[in-house]
């Protein structure tokens, strides 16, 4: 009896759930049937590497190229600052210590699709959990974002 | 029982008579409405949601001074456009960027009456890079950018009383027209008799010409005329594409009680104008430089302030000194107000709103007439052409007070008339009115989407009105203004819509929305924000100091504002706060607002800068809050200022996230 009750409350939450659910769907069907799918429903390499427009590993020299690296920090210093910090956690996570725990192809997605990574991507889904707010796309390209993890590989290796 | 027998009879009886009125009421007179199967009709404007309309319209603000922009045909209002007015909702007129917009000859201006915006035109097609609009009382020009839908650019005209007769382009933009309402003394500032009209007061024709590449206006030349009163304005196209046509009525000279006193003449005019001709003599040299102070006010960048650009001279072509005809007057029965052009270019319509007919002008008859010399006399150095030489026929039976015509591509003519409160549609070939229909109340201007243009696509008419009265549920002695939305597709007009609309509509224009949507755009792209007083660089938020002056640099992203402690105002301080929104996301808008200052919130867009001055005269601690709902943690996007008193020293100071 007492559970029953709670029905009608219980109701408003499933149907946001399933609508929000149904609107990710769309994204996820777009992607290759063939491909096998881990439990999340994700590609391996999804979950490795985030979902979003990077969808092969990308080649990344050893060598740091120092060119990049500028790009990069213009646009962490004009576009990402607000929210995070290089040490210490701001409104998201530090970013120093990022491409430690990270793939690039992952800091890459996140960074092109922070709403689909947050919305489908159980590592996104704890960061929101974490942090409460969801990363905005800033208009990064996907060159930028690449010049982006430039910039914290370098910082990672200074620091 | 058998009492609560009858009751119930009388009670079946009453609904039955209700429902009889009811349905009367919804469904009556449908031959005299025009009104089409409801169901029907609901099917013409359904957008469902989400979905978009096929036509942008763009309506005048009227008294309003601004632009409203709707969905055709479901007729939702998708924005207010400011112009000529601040605009609290956005802080327009209030940030420090769009007050110099407002500045004219006369100081700031923080008002104007809009009447008629025209869509910049190609090979005389409507082309979706700008939309321009006249104000009235101060006469001034503004061009809007259809990219961001903002307006970018005002251009006073000097010499000008009343700009009615504008804003309208020529078949390529190459000019925007202006045309005084109200003849005044040509030489600014002049201090003479009112009943020296006729001696001392002159019309001004305008031709402000347009940059195709930036939209940039400049005043070109003016036509000084004699001193009637230039009411509206049309450019030719096609084989008229060289001249621009006002109508005048006052050719009486009156400068009192007009009402009667210039309504006494059977015809006054249709000024013709060869622009290209008058171009070409300004180009000669044949133009004078008279000095004129007026206000060119426009953005240098894709942002920053919006700049005063002082101009102190204007070229002038007097019809009384120059021997060269180029410009003709057409006789026009009586007290012409609308002048329009049919997408061939060949038939001048006037809108004579005391005439009994509508009378059509044939150009390529006035050419012939220009050229067999059928003048009946010169005023001022203006041949008056004969009126039977240049008329290609009248429309009998039009209705009581025709104002405005437009075209639907078809070879018909639809032109609304006031007094009678009806749209009239004619035939181009037989000049026969063909169907009448009527308009909920008193019909100013109507507008065919694309139906001044040399390709209609004329699907949908609107019918811009007067007054309300009993159309929608009840507001108070002042109702908003209407407007009916007319399918005109099939042979008979038929009525779809009826709804309110802002200020008070003047002329509107339609386009097909695919010739603008790709083109808007979602954000300003930081990269290319180049406001001297952007924050580009995070970490350079700060706050400076120099004498009583203060600058605050500061960014927001949702949920916080950097910085968001200041300390170190003094009570005489102006204070700029410089708020850039570092978001790149489309419609994720920031606003600010600080508390007692004597000034509008600003709306900050995504990737733009505003700025907003405060002057605190108290001291104490003063929250600042953004005024967009943007996130779930919106109420937390706050800050504190902290005001101290004139001598104090507490050291200025500014933090963000250490507490």
């Amino acid at each position: 009896m007492t559970f029953l009750k709670y029905i009608p409350k219980l109701i408003l939450p499933i149907v946001l759930l399933f609508s929000l659910q149904a609107c990710g769907e769309d994204d996820r069907s777009q992607r290759d049937d063939q491909e096998e799918t881990t439990e999340a429903g994700l590609t391996e390499f999804e979950l490795e590497h985030g979902i979003g427009p990077v969808t092969e590993r990308i080649e990344i020299d050893d060598e740091i190229d120092q060119e990049l690296v500028t790009k990069g920090r213009n646009i962490y210093e004009m576009k990402c600052e607000m929210c995070h910090n290089m040490e210490g956690r701001m409104v998201g996570p530090q970013l120093g210590d990022v491409m430690e725990h990270r793939s690039p192809e992952f800091v890459m997605n996140f960074i092109l699709n922070p709403s689909g990574m947050t919305r489908e991507h159980p590592v996104g889904q704890e960061l929101l959990q974490e942090y409460m707010t969801s990363m905005p796309f800033q208009n990064v390209k996907e060159d930028e974002a690449r010049a982006i993890v430039e910039f914290l590989r370098d910082y990672k290796r200074n620091n | 029982m058998k009492e609560q027998k009858s009751k119930t009879l009388r009670g079946f009886l009453f609904g039955a008579g209700f429902v009889a009125i009811a349905a009367f009421l919804f469904t009556g007179c449908p031959s005299q409405q025009g009104m089409m199967d409801t169901r029907e009709a609901a099917q013409k404007v359904y957008v469902a949601p989400g979905e978009h309309d096929e036509y942008y319209g763009f309506f005048s603000g009227g008294y309003s001074g601004q632009l409203s922009v709707w969905g055709l045909p479901s007729s939702r209002l998708l924005k207010v456009i400011p112009v000529f007015s601040q605009d609290p909702e956005s802080g327009y007129g209030y940030s420090e960027e769009t007050k110099p917009l407002f500045e004219t000859s006369y100081g700031f201006i923080p008002w104007d009456d809009s009447h008629h915006p025209h869509i910049s035109q190609t090979d005389g097609d409507a082309d979706g890079r700008w939309i321009f609009i006249n104000a009235n009382n101060t006469p001034r020009i503004a061009r809007i950018d259809l990219k961001t839908f903002e307006t970018k650019e005002i251009l006073e005209l000097p010499n000008t009383g009343g700009n009615h007769a504008s804003s309208f382009v020529t078949s390529n933009t190459e000019y925007v027209i202006g045309g005084t309402r109200f003849s005044i003394p040509y030489e600014a500032d002049l201090d003479v008799p009112i009943d020296s009209y006729s001696d001392e007061f002159r019309g001004a024709l305008s031709f402000v010409a347009v940059d195709q590449e930036t939209g940039m206006m400049d005043l070109d030349f003016q036509i000084v005329v004699p001193p009637y009163n230039y009411d509206l304005g049309r450019a030719g196209k096609g084989p008229s594409a060289d001249w621009v046509f006002f109508t005048t009525y006052n050719t009486e000279e009156a400068h009192t009680m007009l009402e009667v006193n210039a309504s006494r003449y059977d015809k006054d005019f249709i000024a013709a104008v060869n622009w290209r001709k008058a171009a070409e003599l300004v180009e000669q040299g044949h133009g004078r430089t008279v000095s004129a102070e007026y206000y060119h006010n426009y953005y240098e960048g894709n942002q920053g302030y919006a700049i005063n650009d002082i101009k102190d001279q204007v070229t002038i072509l007097d019809t009384r000194e120059i021997d060269e005809n180029f410009i003709y007057y057409l006789p026009t029965p009586k007290s012409p107000h609308g002048v329009d052009v049919d997408p061939t270019g060949e038939y001048i319509v006037g809108g004579g709103k005391l005439a009994t007919v509508i009378p059509v002008h044939s150009f390529s008859r006035m050419l012939e007439a220009i050229d067999n010399n059928e003048v009946e006399e010169v005023i001022d150095g203006i041949p008056v052409l004969n009126y039977d030489a240049t008329i290609a026929g009248e429309v009998e039976n039009p209705g009581l007070g025709p104002l405005h015509t437009e075209f639907d591509g078809r070879g018909y003519a639809y032109t609304s008339v006031y007094i009678s409160s009806e749209i009239v549609k004619w035939s181009l070939e037989t000049f026969e009115v063909v169907d009448r229909i009527d308009a909920y109340y008193s019909i100013g201007h109507l507008m065919i989407t694309g139906g001044d243009t040399k390709n209609p696509d004329a699907r949908y008419m609107v019918g811009l009105t007067k007054t309300a009265k009993d159309r929608y549920l009840p507001t108070g002695p002042k109702q908003n203004h209407p407007a009916q939305l007319y399918d005109i597709s099939g042979d008979r007009m038929e009525l779809l819509l009826d709804f309110p609309t802002i200020g008070e509509p003047h002329y509107a224009q339609a386009i097909r929305a695919d010739k603008i949507v790709d083109q808007v755009a979602q954000i300003y792209e930081m990269e290319e924000n180049d406001h001297p007083d952007a924050l580009l660089r995070i970490a350079d938020n700060r706050v400076e100091r120099d004498g009583n002056t203060v600058h605050v640099y500061m960014g927001s992203t949702r949920s916080h504002f950097r910085p968001d402690n200041i300390e170190g105002i003094r009570v005489g301080d102006t204070v700029y706060i410089h708020l850039t929104n570092l978001e790149q996301e489309w419609d994720v808008v920031h606003g600010i607002a600080v508390k007692g200052a004597n000034n509008a919130e600003i709306l900050v867009a995504p990737g733009q800068t505003k700025t907003l001055k405060w002057e605190p005269t108290r001291t104490g601690i003063y929250p600042f809050y953004c005024t967009a709902f943007c996130s779930a943690l919106h109420q937390e996007m706050q800050g504190y200022i902290r005001v101290s008193a004139e001598d104090s020293d507490v050291e200025l100071a500014w933090r963000t996230g250490t507490d």
